[in-house]
């Protein structure tokens, strides 16, 4: 087989794969059909992170119709992009496989195969964003993303779901259009929408970047100098966090995940955010570069902030629900807030710690929604009241969730505590002392609200003891959580692969800006 | 008056979204939405037009002088946002119908009231 | 078998048995079966590895942060020196104990969620082999939080109110002053040193300044929450709504010691303790042990309930061993590393005491013990041997270690902390001999006859008190091997 295809056949396998469930009808077929798309996605993910992580440039490029960047568009994927896609396809692959058990409470089974359309849709949308090179097709294949992810939410049981998909709709469609701005301003200042050619064009003087005989004002200004610039990063900034859902733009975040139909949180809680903040690490160190994004505009003085209240106010806020699913959304808040807190450091260890951790939390944020979705296939309620006791009637469920749990928090030998490692010793290593101090308090808040679930369900009496016979959820979904949840606690121990690649990555991300 | 169209679309902009905060009513929200992104539809075509500029379709070399072409490639990539633009629209409205279905109502406060009460 | 892999066996045993132990649930018989093997066999590990202490075996069993250019790799690793193969011993010894006099208590308390309790208790003491074997300080921290974890079941065992509110104290104290404080430190001691390698004599040694020590010190003292210094204490006190075995193996062996062993372990291995006695970095603490020595003493005498009493009491025993460590002297930090063996083998006569009181009489206040001593005499006589013991008299073992001690405050010019160390051992008097001689000496109240608990505990329950008792006085005679043993640790 040609390997030089696979980049596109990553994005075009899942987009052409969509309409075909929609022909398909039939709720078994069309998730047949789905789980196997997405598990060929892993696949060409996993092989794509094999070929960079082994090829002397650690990137692949891939020009669209033969058309040479930068007229026409450019695939490319380097190590960060690899690791990004690899996760995301495998939470597509375990969510999808479990999706028909899951959804049959959930949605009726007349509209799966709409239901298996739309989560392909997404499924393509996102890996678009990862694996193009064109500033411009971020912001198509975002739409893509959004649009389908808004239908997905949709489509939750109750009706709060329409309220919340609306809400985030309008957000979400906000911050698009604030990123399509800034697209167009970059466009407007440098007449290039590849991300290499517009990194380069940016740092160039404006009159060699200008066609001859154009009147400047200031011809030996460098075009990342002018207003217009300053004007489109904050445009694609703002857009992107509020995608990012980073405080306090993260409104929409809670509802959504909360409403949404389970499966469908699952695959969101591991793969929007992260995406977002894969666009923002681009955005920020490969097309603007370190020495504007930091240097000249104080990123650092916007982010590590937010990122820090992000942690803090998010823990405490997780603290006070009263729903599972709220608790780990606004634990999801915050846990952007350590992705964006490395970031915001501008050193390698800390991209590298922010990396690392995109890894890990998907993972265990993933697995943890789908234990809620383990949970809800046994009973209605997700409220700490109703999971009392819950820990004698699903034993391996609730121990699930414990290990996902200890995860957030940080605790030795899950992965939890690799990032939180990586990023307290990045904090340290660049003296941000009070920052290092302020993110363990922040695993303080987490030891707080997941350990208000894990004694609900072992230490509180359940109200009605008529169901205390042990009855875990179905093997197969049981499994799955597992496999997320038990990733997180291999790559506790085993770390080369997503640190060793992070590493790498940060490595080639401080190259570019610097 | 060269900037003209610029001020049209920062007016614009403000209106869309001054509406999208300000209004209840879902339908309304929704039309500041489409105001809000038609005015970036607007800032992408003014940057592609180029004064005296003509439709980039190559001309006679014999007519003495070199054309100026407007670019065309902003008006390819906003044709691509209208696209989307229409999409967010027609599913944002296909919301709303099920909210009013759902809720008897297309007040956000009145929705929130009521999910609060439940 | 290599030392190496004797080593990862003792680390690995406790868990597999606690697996075994969940196996067999359905047959209560086995399941004590397996634990006292497990219990027997662990000893004998550990036994033999002390023939191999001075070879200084070590192992490293998987990368946990991979390196880089510029910084070593921190693997998951194990070795064994004096100090730590010494805590193995006397937990491993008094798991044995222990689980004999479970079986005796959980069985006629009729106590529920009895493989929950036997399974957690031995992975507990697995995390604390992993700690007493721990090779540098992330493993030491892993097990460290394994511990807390284990535990927290055991202290909320009883699932009542008051026992969940317990829960709460002991986690949020425990892991937050690890988090916060512990991760932190090690953290720091990362960036400083590049490595986190126990060595003998030290690796910050160079890397920092008096200040800059004392304030990591500081970091490290605080956030070992299991050390219980105050104001930290808290957490133990409430512990004690656990079963008695809990209180007596875990939260006055395991636990607690684990909290001061890893202090005298960053002293001696990261610090160093030349480093300590040079540039004064540790003084504060000095003052900071002697002042939670004092007050937690204090404390003790105004308590009634007897675990609560006995709590206080270890609190301020632990103080002693921070003491001795911040002193940094030779004969200090010996004799802190002595009194972990000393104070153990006490106070968990102690504690098997008031539990046998417990089961034997349902007695938990020291003001209903009159007269009692005539019912229940083998139970007494151990504890007034053990109360010797901790006080510190000879023919006692707990004597030698507080001489240590006491001569490192002078060898130091601390006379203040020499008179503390003299006034803490008359409160010791004062706050645990008052229970042996009001059950000796005072008249059992005239309403009491009909009461239930006439008698001794089961013999499950007084064998292994007997036992440790016996120990107590044993160890006045084998202080001279210990401090042989441990003086090694010394050594740059």
């Amino acid at each position: 087989m040609n390997l030089e295809q696979l980049p596109i056949l990553q994005v075009i396998l899942p987009l052409l794969a969509a309409p075909c469930c929609l022909l398909l009808r039939r709720s078994r077929l069309a998730w047949g059909f789905a789980v196997l798309v997405s598990c060929s996605s892993l696949l060409i993910a996993a092989t794509q992170l094999h070929i960079i992580h082994h090829s002397a440039s650690g990137s692949i490029s891939y020009e669209i119709g033969g058309w040479a960047a930068p007229w026409g568009i450019e695939y490319r994927l380097d190590r960060l992009g690899g690791l990004v896609l690899l996760v995301l396809t495998a939470i597509a692959a375990v969510t999808l496989s479990v999706a028909r058990r899951l959804l049959q409470e959930e949605v009726p089974e007349e509209r799966h195969h709409l239901f298996f359309a739309t989560f392909l849709l997404c499924l393509a949308g996102l890996s678009g964003i990862v694996s193009t090179g064109d500033l411009f097709n971020v912001f198509v294949f975002l739409e893509i993303a959004s649009l389908s992810s808004y239908v997905l939410i949709s489509m939750g049981r109750s009706r709060r779901a329409l309220v919340a998909a609306f809400q985030y709709l309008v957000m979400g469609t906000i911050g698009s259009t604030f990123i399509l701005i800034g697209i167009g301003l970059a466009y407007m200042m440098t007449g290039t929408l590849n991300m290499a050619d517009l990194a380069q064009r940016l740092t160039m003087t404006l009159d060699s970047v200008y066609a001859e005989g154009a009147s400047i004002e200031n011809p030996a200004l460098p075009v990342n100098q002018t207003r217009t610039i300053l004007a489109a990063f904050a445009f694609l900034t703002v857009g992107l966090a509020l995608k990012l859902a980073l405080f306090p733009l993260h409104a929409w975040l809670p509802n959504a995940y909360a409403t949404a139909p389970t499966v469908v949180s699952t695959f969101l809680a591991g793969t929007s955010t992260k995406v977002a903040y894969y666009v923002l690490l681009r955005v920020t160190f490969t097309i603007f570069g370190l020495a504007f994004t930091f240097g000249q505009v104080g990123l650092q003085f916007l982010l590590t902030p937010l990122a820090i209240m992000a942690i803090l106010v998010a823990s405490t806020i997780a603290i006070y629900q009263g729903d599972i699913r709220r608790i780990l959304a606004y634990s999801s808040v915050a846990q952007i807030g350590y992705l964006v807190l490395g970031l915001s450091f501008a050193t390698q260890a800390g991209l590298t710690a922010g990396i690392v951790h995109l890894f890990n939390h998907a993972l265990m944020k993933s697995g943890l929604f789908l234990v809620v979705g383990c949970i809800a296939t046994r009973q209605a309620g997700l409220t700490l009241e109703s999971i009392r006791g819950l820990g004698r009637r699903m034993p391996l469920t609730m121990a699930a969730f414990v290990v996902g749990g200890l995860g957030l928090i940080g605790v030795p030998l899950t992965s939890g505590f690799i990032s939180k490692w990586l990023l307290v010793s990045a904090a340290l290593e660049s003296g941000r002392w009070l920052v290092a101090v302020l993110v363990v308090t922040g695993s303080l808040l987490a030891v707080v609200y997941v350990w208000r679930v894990v004694e609900a369900a072992y230490f509180l009496e359940p109200d009605d003891k008529t169901t205390s016979e042990p009855h875990d959820a179905p093997a197969g979904l049981l499994a799955a959580a597992w496999v997320l949840l038990g990733a997180t606690l291999v790559f506790g121990i085993y770390t080369d692969l997503p640190v060793g690649v992070a590493r790498e990555a940060a490595a080639s991300l401080m190259g570019v800006g610097s | 008056m060269g900037l003209f169209n610029y001020w049209t679309v920062i007016v614009l902009m403000m209106v869309g979204f001054y509406t999208v905060i300000a209004r209840n009513n879902l339908i309304k929200t929704m039309i500041g939405l489409g105001i809000f992104q038609v005015s970036v539809f607007m800032l992408y075509i003014s940057m592609g037009k180029i004064a005296d500029g003509t439709a980039p379709i190559r001309v006679q070399p014999s007519a003495g002088h070199e054309a100026i072409y407007s670019n065309p490639l902003p008006h390819v990539l906003i044709l691509t946002a209208i696209v989307v633009g229409v999409a967010t629209t027609a599913l944002g409205l296909a919301l709303i119908i099920r909210i009013r279905e759902a809720y008897g109502s297309i007040e956000e406060d009145e929705i929130l009231e009521m999910d609060r009460n439940s | 078998m290599s030392p190496e892999c004797l080593i990862v066996a003792a680390v690995l045993l406790p868990l597999i048995s606690a697996a075994l132990v969940v196996a067999c649930h359905q047959r209560p018989n086995l399941r004590e079966t397996v634990t006292l093997v497990s219990g027997g066999l662990l000893l004998a590990i550990v036994g033999r590895l002390t023939g191999s202490v001075d070879a200084r075996p070590a192992i490293n069993l998987v990368d946990v942060i991979p390196g880089s250019i510029d910084q070593a790799a921190i693997a998951i690793g194990f070795h064994a020196e004096p100090l730590g193969l010494l805590f193995a011993l006397v937990a491993s010894g008094l798991w044995i104990a222990t689980s004999v006099y479970s079986i005796g208590y959980m069985r006629s308390h009729g106590e529920q969620h009895q493989t929950r309790f036997f399974c957690c208790f031995a992975v507990a003491i697995g995390a604390v082999m992993g700690i007493a074997f721990a090779r540098n300080l992330l493993t030491l921290f892993l097990f460290y939080e394994v511990l807390t974890l284990s535990t927290y079941p055991l202290v909320t065992h009883h699932g009542s109110e008051a026992a969940k509110r317990a829960g709460r104290t002991y986690l949020g104290i425990l892991m937050g002053t690890s988090i916060v404080g512990l991760l932190l430190a090690i953290l720091w001691t990362w960036q400083l040193a590049g490595t986190l390698e126990f060595k003998a004599g030290g690796i910050l040694d160079g890397h920092v300044d008096p200040l800059t020590a004392g304030l990591l010190l500081a970091l490290f003292a605080f956030g070992t929450g299991k050390a219980a210094l105050m104001p930290l204490h808290r957490w133990l006190p409430a512990a004690m709504v656990a079963p008695t075995p809990v209180s007596a193996l875990l939260h006055a062996v395991a636990v607690v010691k684990a909290g001061v062993f890893t202090i005298l372990k960053v002293g001696v291995y990261i610090f160093g303790i030349d480093l300590l006695g040079r540039g004064g970095s540790s003084v504060w603490l000095m003052y900071v042990a002697a002042a939670t020595l004092l007050s937690a003493s204090l404390v003790a005498l105004t308590r009634d309930n007897l675990k609560e009493r006995l709590a206080y009491s270890t609190i301020s025993q632990l103080a002693y061993i921070v003491l001795g460590m911040s002193l940094a002297t030779k004969s200090s930090v010996i004799g802190g590393g002595m009194h972990i063996v000393m104070h153990a083998c006490g106070k968990i006569t102690l504690f098997f005491c008031a539990g046998a009181i417990l089961v034997g009489a349902h007695k938990t206040r020291v003001s209903q013990l009159d007269g009692l001593g005539r019912k229940m005499p083998w139970t007494f006589a151990a504890f007034t041997i053990a109360a010797l013991s901790v006080i510190g008299l000879p023919p006692m073992g707990g004597c030698w270690s507080k001489w240590l001690l006491a001569l490192g405050t002078v060898e130091m010019g601390q006379w203040p902390l020499l008179a503390v160390l003299m006034i803490s051992s008359l409160l010791n008097v004062a706050y645990l001999m008052p229970i042996p001689l009001r059950a000796f000496f005072r008249e059992p109240p005239e309403t009491d006859d009909e009461s239930p608990g006439t008698g001794e505990a089961p013999l499950a329950c007084v064998i292994p008190l007997c036992l440790t008792a016996a120990g107590c006085v044993v160890l006045f005679f084998c202080a001279d091997p210990i401090y042989q043993f441990l003086s090694s640790i010394t050594w740059k």
